[in-house]
């Protein structure tokens, strides 16, 4: 019973945040291309930036919820905090792959090239493929208590492991100056610029929580099948 | 406090002496790294002047993908024997057991590393400075092996396990290869020490948290 009053706040909750997103996704497209004013060195292709950098966010606030939710988990064996950290862990590679994908997108004007390995754009890499490989894990894992165990694992090792990506990574290029433009010698924003960020990332924040409920909504109900299913199986072997 | 330490050492001593018997790893792993390293001289076409600039690369990469099949092996005869129960059920804290099977993963790797520099040596014609490279060598074996050890016993437990251990294993060590391959070319390149050291940090860094962390999770992994 409680559940299912639970169940039913959380598809609530679920619906408010993607009628948000819709509006304020709707809402900061206008603001991109109608209001804001060209950049002053990339003119028009900065745009883009509107939705490169709040998905990036929203993947590392996804990678933090991976660490807690596996913490968690180990820590109380509770298996919500499973099916959350599986939940964000989809989420912050779909999140990483819309900023690396929209980065490239926006590199290759500015910097003449789809990619360089300058800090930022490798560590991003090297977090999608951790996160990638978390994914695989509980796509190949075998048992189910024992897969969560094991991406608990990884999702706390992964994380930790990012602050060390990020320094060495960084030490690793800054030492051998990039040949290529950086955007960014007074890069700033104005006004205009900063409300229309901060309108489309909350946004991409909205839509965020959208699909960390649905997931879990999701993830809930394929557990109660499979604990019916158990128990009428048993009810007719037994 | 010395429970914990025979328990540590009989553990490694366990696979040190299953290996001197089989040579399984020892023999495998150095094999993997001769070929790795002739394939790279003749896939980057290395002529006299270029080999100077590569060599570091190829070397930690021999060293990368080698360590990756002494690892597989580190928990799969567990495994295939069914010894892994034996180990959960003994008298010893989990973290003794993963202090025992990162030993031994250790000097397995220290050991064929050690007989393959001297062939790397030959090969690529570069000067050995060994005093200051053993150290880097260690320190990044080190960091392999901690957080290997964890992700070889996820690995095996798993279907597909041997792509799972590079899948998980190598994203996580990049910045143990970045300072590894980073403090060996200014080695090489017979450079001061105070521009290897900053290397070195990262990797003291790298092992001490990754065998901090390591230990204490990977009690979960055993757990049945």
């Amino acid at each position: 019973m409680t559940q299912d009053t639970l169940l039913g706040r959380t598809t609530l909750l679920s619906r408010l945040f993607l009628a948000l997103a819709f509006i304020g996704i709707l809402v900061s497209l206008a603001l991109v291309f109608l209001w804001v004013p060209n950049e002053r060195q990339q003119g028009v292709v900065y745009r883009i930036f509107f939705f490169h950098v709040p998905a990036g966010l929203l993947s590392f606030v996804a990678f933090a919820i991976v660490f807690v939710a596996s913490i968690g988990y180990l820590w109380k064996g509770n298996r919500m905090w499973d099916m959350v950290a599986h939940s964000a862990a989809e989420l912050g590679v779909v999140f990483a792959t819309l900023s690396l994908t929209t980065g490239s997108i926006w590199a290759r004007p500015i910097w003449g090239v789809w990619w360089t390995w300058d800090p930022r754009l490798t560590t991003m890499l090297i977090l999608w493929l951790i996160y990638v490989g978390y994914l695989m894990l509980r796509a190949y894992g075998t048992e189910d208590t024992r897969v969560s165990r094991f991406a608990s694992v990884v999702g706390i090792i992964g994380f930790v492991d990012v602050p060390i990506v990020f320094f060495s990574v960084r030490w690793w290029r800054t030492q051998h100056p990039q040949p290529l433009l950086k955007p960014g010698d007074e890069f700033g924003l104005t006004p205009e610029m900063t409300m229309t960020f901060l309108i489309a990332f909350a946004a991409l924040s909205f839509l965020f929580g959208h699909l960390l409920l649905e997931r879990l909504a999701m993830r809930r109900m394929s557990a109660d099948v499979q604990e019916m299913r158990q128990a009428l199986s048993a009810e007719k072997g037994v | 406090m010395k429970d914990y330490l025979a328990g540590v050492t009989t553990i490694l001593w366990k696979d040190v002496l299953t290996e001197l018997r089989t040579k399984d790893i020892l023999l495998s792993v150095f094999i993997f790294a001769l070929l790795s390293l002739v394939i790279f001289s003749f896939a980057l076409r290395a002529d006299r002047a270029t080999v100077a600039g590569i060599a570091p690369g190829v070397l930690w990469a021999a060293f990368s993908f080698s360590g990756i099949l002494a690892l597989n092996r580190a928990f799969a005869t567990e495994r295939e024997k069914g010894s892994l129960e034996g180990l959960v059920i003994t008298p010893v804290s989990r973290d003794a057991i993963y202090f025992g099977k990162m030993l031994g993963v250790l000097i397995f790797m220290l050991a064929a590393e050690i007989v393959l520099l001297p062939v790397f040596v030959v090969l690529f014609n570069v000067p050995l400075d060994l005093p200051r490279l053993l150290p880097i060598i260690f320190l990044a074996t080190l960091g392999f092996a901690s957080v290997g050890t964890v992700f070889s016993a996820i690995a095996v437990n798993t279907r597909s396990r041997e792509i799972m251990l590079p899948v998980l294993f190598l994203p996580v060590v990049v910045p143990v290869v970045i300072s590894a391959v980073e403090a060996s070319a200014r080695v090489m390149a017979g450079e001061p020490w105070s521009n290897v050291s900053v290397w070195l940090q990262v990797l003291v860094a790298f092992d001490v948290i990754f065998v901090v962390v390591s230990s204490l999770v990977f009690e979960y992994v055993l757990e049945e």
